[in-house]
């Protein structure tokens, strides 16, 4: 059977066609199978959903009980019949939950990894190795520029400028799935243990991941906190309200954002950021390619991002490879709703 | 080499002027000698040694990566140097990870290297350095090391260490030599002051604070000396005798940089040991022209006969620092005023003159001459003249700022009303607030009269307004592009900003084809609808005015 029989490209997403499901639909369908939690991948309104508990509980958190008509919670290494084909969930060492889907019809296995980074992440199941025939991979940070290095050192660094400027609060823009928690847990890991406050966007979320067994310490909202009270101390806010009027609560904050992208200096600079953490939660270069070649895959799919250049890598060795037109997904600190200006949150 | 890298990488992203400070303190405590002075060097721009070309570093990286991925990676940055950095593969196992070269390492080696040996050592240090490090260097080598800080504040910094008062490192600094062991010596107390030997050296100049109408009651015209505000570049003039008797001169800017250099017409004049503070002009026949004919000669690399013949440089002095031997600075200002009286005519050079002194009786008195500075005295300079400066007849020459002893008074600038385009976050304490704004004026354009923008501005308003205007561009953004936004500017929708400025000149880059300097928001006017706003031919008409007839 070809591939593209098997998983095609539609306005809606990647369709299955004899599994008679979407792999997160970016319109609403009738079956849809979800990687992870993130609302590019994640949207409301499908029929029936297929997902990791931990997915289908963001799911709830973000939509209300009735994101979708039904909902069926799959494990890691489960396998389930659908159609004519099968499906088997893998990890994808993205944020907590996340799922790379292995899609098996007759002798042909195309694995699906939606996000996913092959760097350790305390928060969450470390991504694993699946061998397939094709290879459907992100391109976030698609480019030789993206290497992210060791999380630690980067968080050392946010630790050195704390103690340099005790008298300023640290503001850290992160994602609020993930990135924000996974910040949190290396702080602790580091051994600061000193309270960490959070933006009101990031509450919920961070409160599940605890919930889900994941101790992050000592957390209180930052709001109505004194001004006074917050020198000296880090708190974690979404990327757009680092930038907002919501700063000015905080005594000659230092903006730090932990993304990827930061380790381009123009992107830094574009946001007005102080203090670049590169911290990401997708794989950078030297992560895609060690994958890819791991996989044994001998084509590769490769999707959101710098497609060009990972296309043209994978050619250059050999690999069939093609980019795969697929909207709707991006990078969620780009995606993230910036709260409206006057918001209290 | 990578805590350097670090602290410069800091730094460019760190906008407040304290915060860089206590960052540049920090590394000078913590690191220690002799990297910490190559990086005072570095920072203050002493290092010399031969640079890279970029062709050199494109060639290393072509022979470690596929072109195509290359040319992708700098499309997406943008920069060179931060592209070769970010994307350089190490070679495994070959150099068995010798440890990163120190700062000190790099600079002494870059010193003595021959320039066959370049490549080598460059991909040797790639190797070894990380992102971070590897980015200050080909920074570094390639001489496009531009990190925002001045070289004074990187003294201020290094004074700080000390707690000693960073006038003095600027005393000593001319006398210094990277890696600065005894100047670091010093600001520890493990050693005497370092003695300057500089004939000709720099001293830290005083400034005027701006007057307002408000300060006048206050003040007693008898106390103050006045003298016209000429409309050229302040600087220092000094001259000195070095071991063997021979005198040096130097031109130093007002920050302490050495432009000797650019104007090797005026250093003949410089015979008479002593430190003279001026004013540069252009002078054609006895006249002075206007700061736009000045800028001509400014900024650059050669200075031709010709650019020296059409532009006669001259210097208008108004007070002396130094005598000789002698440090006047210690004496008031009447007093130095006699001192640069008789300096002047002992020198008896036609390029160096005397600025006059601007007699008043009453405050009144003084409003008329600034008013018409023509029948004051300044005769057919007046065009030249800015203002008015007063000086404290009792007033020491004390470098900085220091209250109530110098003023300086300017004519009215020149004012338009303009409307507000684009607005964009500013930095530090600002960084929240939308306070950098882009005007424009009315201008015919193919589609019936458009916008065409003229100028920025930063300041001149108050905080009330500051907060007035970032709700007024919060509520009224039709576009954003990053830290940009658009903000509504049709002929009855907008906010209209009366500008201030000190004068305009032709420039290409703008669309507009002028430039303002120093504009500045003086009001808001709510009270008037874009359409109402001046336009671009009034500016122009103002430009002509300013023209100086060849
Ligand atoms: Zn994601």
């Amino acid at each position: 059977m070809r591939p593209q029989d098997i998983l095609l490209p539609v306005a809606a997403g990647l369709c299955c066609k004899p599994g008679g499901f979407h792999i997160d639909p970016v319109r609403p369908v009738e079956r849809a199978v979800i990687t992870h939690g993130h609302s590019d991948h994640a949207r409301p309104g499908h029929g029936a959903v297929l997902a990791t508990q931990e997915t289908l509980d963001m799911m709830r958190l973000r939509y209300g009980e009735n994101f979708a008509g039904s909902t069926q919670a799959i494990h890691y290494g489960e396998q389930i019949r659908l159609g004519d084909v099968t499906v088997k969930f893998h990890p994808a060492g993205h944020v907590l939950g996340s799922a790379q889907v292995a899609v098996t019809c007759e002798d042909t296995c195309i694995v699906a990894s939606g996000d996913y980074k092959d760097a350790p992440d305390p928060t969450c199941t470390p991504f694993e190795l699946v061998q397939c025939d094709v290879f459907i991979t992100e391109a976030t940070f698609g480019l030789p520029v993206f290497r992210h290095g060791d999380a630690a050192d980067e968080v050392k660094k946010l630790l050195a400028s704390v103690a340099l400027f005790p008298e300023r609060a640290h503001l850290v823009g992160a994602y609020s799935l993930g990135k924000a928690q996974r910040v949190i847990k290396l702080l602790r890991q580091a051994g600061y243990d000193a309270p960490i406050y959070l933006h009101g966007a990031m509450e919920k979320i961070t409160d599940y991941y605890q919930s889900r067994g994941i101790d992050l310490g000592e957390l209180r909202p930052a709001k109505g906190v004194k001004k006074a009270t917050l020198a000296g101390t880090i708190t974690l806010a979404p990327p757009s309200a680092t930038s907002d009027l919501w700063t000015r609560r905080f005594p000659d904050p230092v903006t730090a954002f932990a993304s990827g992208w930061m380790r381009v200096r123009a992107r830094a600079r574009q946001r007005g950021i102080e203090l670049p953490l590169v911290i990401s939660d997708h794989a950078d270069w030297d992560g895609l390619t060690a994958t890819i070649a791991a996989t044994g895959a001998g084509e590769v799919w490769v999707t959101h991002g710098q497609e060009d250049a990972l296309v043209h890598w994978c050619q250059t060795k050999g690999l069939k490879a093609r980019p795969l037109d697929l909207v709707g997904y991006g990078d969620e600190e780009e995606s993230e709703t910036p709260p409206s200006d006057e918001a209290e949150a | 080499m990578n805590r350097f890298a670090e602290l410069l990488d800091r730094l460019a992203y760190e906008p407040g002027r304290n915060n860089k400070l206590r960052l540049l303190t920090g590394y000078f405590r913590e690191v220690g000698d002799p990297d910490r002075g190559y990086a005072l060097a570095a920072l203050t721009g002493a290092l010399s040694f031969k640079h890279a070309k970029s062709a050199l570093i494109r060639n290393l990286i072509a022979t470690r990566t596929d072109e195509v991925l290359f040319g992708l990676s700098y499309d997406y940055v943008g920069d060179l140097s931060e592209t070769v950095a970010l994307m350089w593969p190490k070679a495994v196992g070959v150099h068995n990870n010798p440890p990163p070269p120190t700062l000190t390492e790099v600079v002494t080696t870059l010193r003595t290297l021959g320039k066959t040996e370049l490549p080598k050592q460059l991909e040797r240090w790639l190797d070894e350095l990380d992102e971070t490090g590897r980015w200050a260097l080909l920074k570094l080598v390639t001489g496009s090391l531009r990190i925002g800080i001045s070289a004074r504040l990187a003294k201020t910094a290094a004074a700080a260490l000390g707690d000693k008062d960073p006038h003095d490192v600027e005393l000593v600094w001319p006398g210094l030599a990277p890696p600065y062991l005894d100047l670091f010596a010093w600001l520890e107390d493990r050693a005497e002051k370092p003695v300057n030997r500089d004939p000709a050296p720099f001293r830290p100049v005083m400034l005027a604070h701006a007057i307002e109408d408000s300060d006048f009651a206050a003040l007693d015209p008898a106390d103050y000396i006045a003298e016209w505000k000429w409309d050229g570049i302040r600087v220092q003039a000094v001259a000195g005798r070095d071991e063997n008797g021979h005198i040096t001169g130097r031109l130093y800017s007002r920050t302490g940089e050495d432009i000797t250099g650019s104007f090797p017409d005026l250093v003949p004049s410089l015979h008479l040991p002593g430190a003279i503070d001026g004013e540069l002009l252009i002078l054609r026949e006895g006249r002075v022209q206007s700061f736009n004919v000045l800028q001509q000669r400014l900024n650059r690399k050669v200075v031709s006969p010709k650019l020296i013949k059409e532009f006669p440089i001259h210097l208008r002095a108004y007070d002396l620092l130094g005598d000789d031997e002698n440090d006047l600075r210690e004496l008031p200002f009447a007093e130095r005023r006699e001192r640069l009286e008789a300096f002047i005519g002992k020198l008896g050079d036609p390029r160096i003159d005397l600025s006059p002194t601007v007699p008043f009786a009453s405050w009144e008195a003084l409003t008329a001459a600034r008013a018409d500075p023509a029948s004051a005295g300044a005769g057919e300079d007046a065009d030249a003249v800015e203002g008015v400066m007063l000086k404290r007849r009792d007033a020491l020459y004390l470098p900085g700022r220091p209250k109530g002893q110098w003023w300086k008074w300017k004519r009215d600038p020149h004012i338009i009303d303009a409307v507000l385009m684009y607005a964009q976050r500013g930095h530090g304490k600002r960084s929240s607030y939308y306070s950098d704004y882009t005007f424009g004026v009315w201008t015919a354009g193919e589609g019936g009269d458009e916008l065409v923008p003229v100028g920025k501005a930063y300041f001149g308003f108050t905080d009330e307004e500051l907060l007035q205007i970032d709700r007024f561009v919060r509520r009224n953004t039709t576009e954003k592009f990053g830290p940009v936004r658009h903000v509504v500017h049709e002929s009855d929708k907008g906010l209209v900003l009366e500008v201030a400025f000190e004068g305009l000149q032709r420039s290409p880059r703008h669309k507009s084809g002028v430039a303002m300097r120093f504009p500045r928001i003086s009001r808001l006017r709510w009270d008037k609808p874009p359409r109402e706003a001046d336009r671009l031919e009034t500016l122009e008409r103002m430009l002509k005015a300013e023209a100086v007839e060849a």
